[in-house]
């Protein structure tokens, strides 16, 4: 630093304060953009959404089109989706934060899921159709292996096939990345005194971990886990390689039951020229956003209400 | 002092002793079951390469009764038409033209008005403000990106047909500005963290040297949080090469190799919706091309996702 070019302090002040106005000018770009997406689509669809809106299956005509299955569908797979990437990433972090020894193993898998965070949701899709849904192609082309009554709640079929099982299980998947590195961060931000007061006392790592540590560490878990789901509900691309149908008239009864996501539905519709499916497709995004904005605003709570401070 | 003491005392003083073994056998238990979770995300890693690799494998050497495409002819083939009644034509090049049109339009929106929207936020907003405006952008980000799809099917096109005949229903650039919208709230909150990294002295220290708010932010602070900022690019990058939904509703369906952002072009995700939702055959080639594709476009997010990683650890600027 020994040759710093002068510069005069009125051309300085003066650089500082286009400066200012262009950071004012992006930043108020991205704004509008927000306000733009979301006045556009509200004057597109609100004048369609209804009670029958909702309670309608998809029909030919967007008249009577609703989206009872897919929202229906999109509640199934994002219930499987939790209930499996949840206890699996959330062990994961658990077992990378608190259990493993720097090694190599260790560091392997480290790297291991910051790439798997960056695999494109649609190449999930891929991996889900063939090990869900085909089982690796184990029994193609013969009768599927049946367990139960079709008609019961416990029904299961191998190889899942398009069912809702598979497009749960397909999304878990996905967001299993995100639901790690959250909770992980969520582990490492609990004080190491916690730790060492409590191994000191003589408790073995899992009490540690299942009395002080995830306690503790519970609400940014959980913002983690909820913005992984408002992930997962969001996701059309895996789910279209899965080959959900284009017209689905039932909600599922049960793991086996072909589905639909509102997502999915949206792409359907949005897709078509002709402008009344454009506004059902509009009416269906802001219920799609209403679902987030519920999801968001849990999480918030979520954080406010268990957050203790710890020292 | 106190430790004598505590090795003094008899088991009996210390309250019930609970038996070593058992909770031995409840720790390595639970030990277990939480390394097996942790191993399902290699298993993942590995079905994804050996799902890709051998389906595409079979695409470039050939079925029992079908020839082979060849890996040479695939990667440096400047035509793609597998849908076509005519004579099938598979080489990449126009996908992977497609997907890098897209993806350089959507980096030139997002990464320039991100990086300086970040900068605003960390280092000329004040709390209020940067707290609304924080709320606004995870909003954007939390935006299902088939909703971007629509965005720009029914206001960036129609905008773009005002402004120019030059663009069809289906083009590059009303797609690449969605993707760029999708991507900008990444760059914007990663970039943001880097800069609040970044020690409070250095921005003390340039403030007492003289340094105006502008020389601060863009000389001191960005240089040093310069790694944070290039990965955030990166990822965003990777979101937008990935991103399947837009381009699916807006780009167009028509493989071709050009950088006319007017023009429709089909992107490698793209073609993979394109053939999951049409009918093509389980069993035929241009069911195995998408295998192949999809194979390209896990090795580029791949590459992408180490450079990185590797960015990251090696300009890291370390303070106290």
């Amino acid at each position: 630093m020994t040759d710093v070019p002068h510069v005069p302090v009125g051309r300085r002040i003066l650089a500082n304060r286009l400066f200012l106005a262009a950071c004012v000018v992006c930043t108020g770009l991205a704004v509008c953009v927000l306000a733009v997406l979301i006045v556009s689509i509200v004057m597109d669809g609100v004048h369609r959404l209804s009670p029958d809106f909702i309670a309608n299956f998809a029909s030919r005509k967007p008249d009577q089109a609703g989206i009872r299955a897919p929202l229906v569908g999109s509640i199934w797979v994002c219930s499987i989706c939790a209930l499996t990437a949840l206890p699996v990433g959330v062990g994961t972090a658990i077992y990378l934060e608190e259990f493993a020894k720097r090694g190599r193993l260790t560091e392997f898998i480290r790297i291991n899921i910051s790439n798997l965070s960056g695999v494109p949701s649609i190449v999930y899709g891929i991996i889900g159709l063939t090990a869900f849904s085909r089982f690796f192609g184990w029994r193609a082309g013969s009768d599927p292996i049946e367990f139960g009554n079709p008609d019961s709640l416990l029904y299961l079929r191998l190889p899942f096939g398009s069912s809702v099982l598979a497009g749960g299980l397909t999304l878990a998947l996905v967001v299993l990345p995100i639901v790690i590195v959250a909770s992980q961060e969520a582990i490492r931000a609990v004080p190491n005194s916690l730790r060492q007061g409590a191994l000191a006392l003589g408790s073995t790592r899992w009490q540690m971990v299942s009395r002080l540590t995830l306690p503790a560490s519970l609400p940014m878990v959980m913002t983690g886990a909820i913005l992984a789901m408002s992930r997962a509900i969001g996701e059309a691309a895996p789910i279209l390689v899965l080959g959900a149908p284009l017209m689905v008239l039932e909600t599922p009864s049960n793991l086996m039951s072909e589905f639909t996501v509102l997502p999915m539905q949206i792409f359907n519709w949005a897709g078509r020229a002709k402008a009344s499916f454009q506004e059902i497709a509009a009416a269906a995004i802001i219920v799609q956003l209403a679902v987030l904005m519920s999801f968001n605003a849990f999480a918030i709570l979520v954080r406010q209400r268990l957050q203790t401070p710890l020292q | 002092m106190a430790q004598p003491a505590v090795a003094a005392t008899t088991p009996a003083a210390r309250g019930t002793p609970i038996p070593r073994s058992s909770r031995d056998r409840s720790e390595t238990v639970v030990k277990t079951v939480l390394l097996s979770f942790s191993l399902l995300s290699i298993v993942t890693t590995f079905s994804i390469v050996a799902v890709l690799g051998i389906e595409a494998w079979g695409f470039f050497t050939g079925f029992p009764d079908k020839p082979g495409i060849g890996i040479v002819p695939f990667l440096t083939g400047t035509e793609w038409s597998p849908l076509l009644g005519g004579e099938q034509k598979f080489g990449v090049l126009p996908l992977v033209c497609g997907t890098l049109l897209v993806t350089v339009i959507a980096g030139a929106f997002a990464l320039p008005i991100g990086l300086v929207a970040a900068i605003f936020l960390s280092e000329y907003a004040p709390p209020r403000l940067r707290m609304v405006l924080k709320s606004a952008l995870e909003v954007l980000a939390g935006v299902p990106t088939v909703v971007y799809g629509f965005f720009a099917l029914a206001v960036i096109t129609p905008a773009l047909q005002r402004a120019s005949d030059a663009f069809g229903t289906y083009n590059a650039l009303s797609a690449g500005l969605a993707v760029g919208i999708m991507i900008l709230p990444i760059v914007c909150s990663l970039s943001e963290d880097a800069l609040r990294a970044v020690p409070q002295s250095l921005r003390d220290g340039s403030s007492a040297l003289g340094g105006t708010k502008f020389d601060t932010s863009v000389k001191v602070v960005l240089p040093a949080a310069l790694s944070g900022i290039m990965a955030s690019f990166l990822l965003a990058l990777t979101r937008a090469i990935g991103e399947t939904m837009i381009v699916a509703l807006a780009a167009g369906g028509l493989a071709q190799l050009t950088m006319n952002p007017a023009s429709q072009v089909q992107t490698m995700t793209g073609f993979i919706v394109a053939i999951f939702t049409g009918d093509a055959q389980a069993n035929s080639v241009e069911y195995a091309s998408s295998y192949a594709v999809a194979a390209t476009l896990f090795l580029m997010t791949l590459v992408l996702t180490l450079v990185g990683t590797a960015i990251l650890k090696r300009f890291r600027e370390e303070y106290e």
